[in-house]
């Protein structure tokens, strides 16, 4: 099946969307998506989005800019970051324009909250910078903007995966996809393409993240010789609920919440004198697998406890509905009465594919664009997260640079003409296809994601060390081999989702490979990256971003430099 | 424990018609019926087909009817529906393949009440005020998450597949509600049609069927209401 767009979007989160409407009008635009729109993952974002209103108090998008690069332990581009926090302000009135149902203030305002690492006056004490709508922002944010997608006729392909990326002559040409509905598979001719496609959280056991986040746009990008930049830097949010991994939103510990160990104590106190429970998620996630190591997890186990209970029925019923909902669901205990059991969860990719600032792809460590693709939300990496993420901005990013991506496409478009595909276009993704349905070995693809989740849990979670990596990577070998041999059930072409699972298995080794090799080589601890082996912050080493290129050779890396405009790398304390 | 699970499946590629599965689980009784059903997938049969995504309940992919009655599978967990399960695909949408169903006209309907805020005034170059009471009036039914369970268990859907059924009129009543739209006679004149709220008989079907705990019987009467004081 042949289609041509001027522009095709892969991924209907909220850097689909927002690139969507910033091309509408512009041309010929599809967006595809392997979810309904509706479904996407931004929708399970809770806290807020950050942006320095001053609704409650002073505020600023500089102090903004500087959480940021400090939270990312100054390895993001600091270029990218001031255009990150000044767009956060018109964009969250953007959000308000169109319809989304913030909290407010007495006076009618937009609510805000105070947030992990969000400080005023460069880190003196927090600051309510957060803007939520309860701690369901994510959701109200998801469908607003499916709302005004609808509202401008955005044309769907609704349940659509990713298969291949289409470059010819140096440009990109286009996606192919295949229909879940008919098992046809797509090629989609167009002159340029977003990826936004999101994050790759399920390469580990216990994860916030959506069974469909498996690293799609990642993995296709792998294979067309685009590198990953930053894998290795992973981010694990502190409260997940014990053993499922289920998001207990920042707003908790923002509207008070206190992070206890088995005595009962605060033990932030002793990690992050200032900022205490509002420290940045690495630095908690850290201080929860010290205490745990230190045999001061609840019951001598792998977590400890969240406690909201002082907090009181009104802010739990009223700014945290939906975790309150989540933990007497899952875990049939009260937050009210009870303290709640959590753990680090995988939660958010800070590496991705390359981008400017105009969220084009770029392809070496000069910033080469490849023309025609760009990159956007967890899938790209800018990067204004650097070695970590605050809380919020993500929304942030998925939106600014949602934005941006669509604004540049839509000029794109305009000033340039297809590139001629060749004969059989979708040759590669038809083979694979058929690869997988013909597959005669063996092996389940369950029993080989469950080793990897497992694996890479274990290996390159929170701490790493050089030994574990390595056998991380002779894992990935393994698996790689184990892999050639799945066996599926299902031979049908309808609505085959085990064959689904498979491709998506597939991509998440290459992905995983990527990211121990970045974390191998990268010999010092910064942001989420920490090694045993080399505890500290390595400036005259280490201030670099990393590109992990895929090879017949494996993991080749290269590397590039930090962009430093207003803050010198200082010591992270908080 | 043990757990049993009756599934209906069909597979219009094989089957000529639907069939009863059952496949029985050791589990945890916390688990989730849907770690039951990827349980199955991954482990015992793989043709078995469904959605599913967040798994939390907050994506609204994995809405089924769970003995009887519509449910997310990712909110039900296993110790509450007993040692035995039946679970099939919801009702009035055509089956496509197992437990999933054609929702295009679901989300057809959707479409159709403007699910969009409607401004005709100039808007402010900071954010439009509303009190918080403002914000209230309307907060249960922004919580919808489109998941098509209280449409699917409506008798009155079922009998006449063109009423816009609850999920569009909840999702119509989020923005009649709110202080800041314009929209509201359009969408209340969508929702007087032959095909709107009126085909609602009020059996209150879909009162327990709302993963998400909206009152959806309430917030249709809301809309009912709206249009019978409505000016002229």
């Amino acid at each position: 099946m042949y289609q041509r767009y001027d522009a095709v979007i892969v991924g209907a989160g909220g850097a689909g969307l927002m690139a969507a409407l910033n091309l509408a009008g512009h041309g010929h635009v599809a967006v595809i998506s392997k979810l309904y729109p509706i479904r996407s993952h931004t929708g399970a974002a809770q806290g807020g989005i950050g942006a320095a209103l001053g609704n409650l108090e002073e505020d600023h998008w500089e102090w903004h800019m500087f959480d940021t690069v400090k939270g990312g332990d100054y390895l993001a581009d600091q270029d990218a970051v001031e255009i990150l926090c000044r767009e956060a302000v018109e964009t969250v009135y953007e959000l308000e324009h169109w319809g989304l149902p913030f909290s407010r203030t007495p006076d009618g305002k937009i609510a805000q909250r105070p947030f992990g690492g969000h400080t005023r006056e460069y880190g003196k004490a927090p600051v309510r910078r957060s803007c939520y709508a309860a701690d369901r922002t994510g959701h109200m944010i998801l469908q607003t903007l499916y709302q005004q997608g609808i509202k401008n006729q955005v044309h769907f392909y609704n349940e659509f995966h990713l298969l291949d990326l289409l470059i010819e002559q140096g440009r990109c040409a286009g996606v192919v996809a295949l229909c879940l509905a008919t098992g046809e598979i797509y090629t989609f001719h167009a002159k340029a393409v977003i990826l936004a496609t999101g994050g790759c959280g399920r390469i580990y056991r216990v994860t916030s993240n959506a069974l469909a986040l498996t690293g799609d746009g990642m993995a296709v990008a792998l294979r067309r010789a685009i590198p990953l930049e930053d894998m290795e830097f992973f981010q694990f949010h502190p409260t997940g609920i014990y053993k499922l991994g289920i998001l207990l939103s920042e707003a908790a510990r923002g509207e008070g919440g206190i992070l206890r160990n088995r005595d009962g104590e605060r033990f932030m106190q002793r990690y992050a004198p200032t900022l205490l429970d509002l420290a940045p998620r690495d630095m908690v996630s850290r201080a929860i697998y010290r205490e745990v190591q230190q045999g001061r997890g609840i019951d001598g186990k792998n977590y400890v406890h969240l406690d909201v209970r002082h907090l009181g029925s009104e802010v739990l019923d009223q700014k945290l509905p939906d975790i309150t909902d989540f933990v007497r669901t899952y875990l049939g205990i009260d937050p009210l009465h009870e303290p709640v059991p959590v753990q680090p969860t995988a939660h958010y990719a800070m590496g991705g594919l390359p981008t400017d600032l105009e969220g084009r792809v770029v392809i070496d460590e000069k910033n080469t664009p490849l023309p025609g693709l760009y990159a956007a939300g967890e899938v790209a990496c800018v990067s204004v997260h650097g070695a970590n993420r605050l809380g919020t901005n993500s929304l942030v990013d998925i939106l600014v640079f949602g934005r941006r991506a669509g604004r540049h496409a839509g000029k794109y478009i305009e000033e340039n003409d297809w590139v001629p595909l060749p004969p059989s276009p979708d040759r590669p993704a038809q083979d694979l296809v058929n690869q997988v349905l013909s597959g005669n070995g063996n092996e389940r693809a369950a029993a080989i994601r469950d080793t990897l989740q497992d694996e890479m849990m274990d290996k390159a979670g929170v701490f790493r060390e050089a030994k574990g990596l390595e056998a991380m990577q002779q894992k990935l070998r393994e698996l790689r081999q184990r892999y050639r041999q799945v066996k599926v059930e299902d031979r049908g072409r309808k609505y085959n989702t085990e064959l689904l699972e498979v491709i998506e298995l597939g991509g998440m080794i290459e992905i995983s490979d990527a990211l121990v090799a970045g974390a191998l080589a990268r010999q010092e601890s910064r942001g989420a990256h920490s090694r045993e082996d080399f505890p500290k912050r390595d400036d005259p080493g280490w201030l670099k971003h990393t590109l992990a290129y895929q090879t017949p050779k494996g993991i080749e890396l290269k590397f590039k430099p930090v962009t430093i405009t207003k803050f010198e790398p200082k010591e992270r304390k908080y | 424990m043990k757990v049993t699970l009756k599934i209906r499946r069909f597979n219009p590629e094989k089957d000529e018609k639907p069939w009863w599965g059952e496949y029985e689980v050791e589990a945890e009784p916390t688990e989730r019926l849907l770690d039951a059903l990827n349980h199955v997938k991954w482990y015992v049969d793989g043709t078995l087909t469904y959605r599913r995504s967040c798994a939390h309940g907050v994506c609204g992919s994995d809405a089924m009817l769970i003995n009887g009655r519509n449910a997310l599978a990712c909110k039900v967990l296993l110790k509450s529906v007993g040692n035995k399960v039946t679970v099939e695909p919801m009702r009035g949408l055509r089956v496509i393949k197992d437990l999933l169903v054609d929702l295009e006209p679901f989300f057809e309907k959707y479409k159709q009440v403007k699910p969009y805020l409607i401004t005709h005034s100039l808007t402010p170059e900071k954010e439009r005020m509303q009190s918080p009471k403002e914000r209230e009036v309307f907060d249960d039914t922004t919580r919808c998450i489109l998941c098509a369970a209280c449409t699917t268990s409506c008798p009155s859907f079922w009998a006449n597949p063109e009423y816009v059924g609850p999920a569009a009129i909840v999702n119509a009543h989020r923005f009649i509600f709110d202080s800041r739209d314009e929209g509201r006679e359009e969408r209340l004149e969508i929702l007087n049609s032959s095909d709107g709220v009126w085909r609602c008989r009020t059996i209150f079907n879909r009162v327990d069927a709302c993963p998400s705990g909206i009152n959806v019987t309430r917030a249709i009467g809301e809309v009912k209401k709206a249009l019978l004081f409505r000016k002229v």
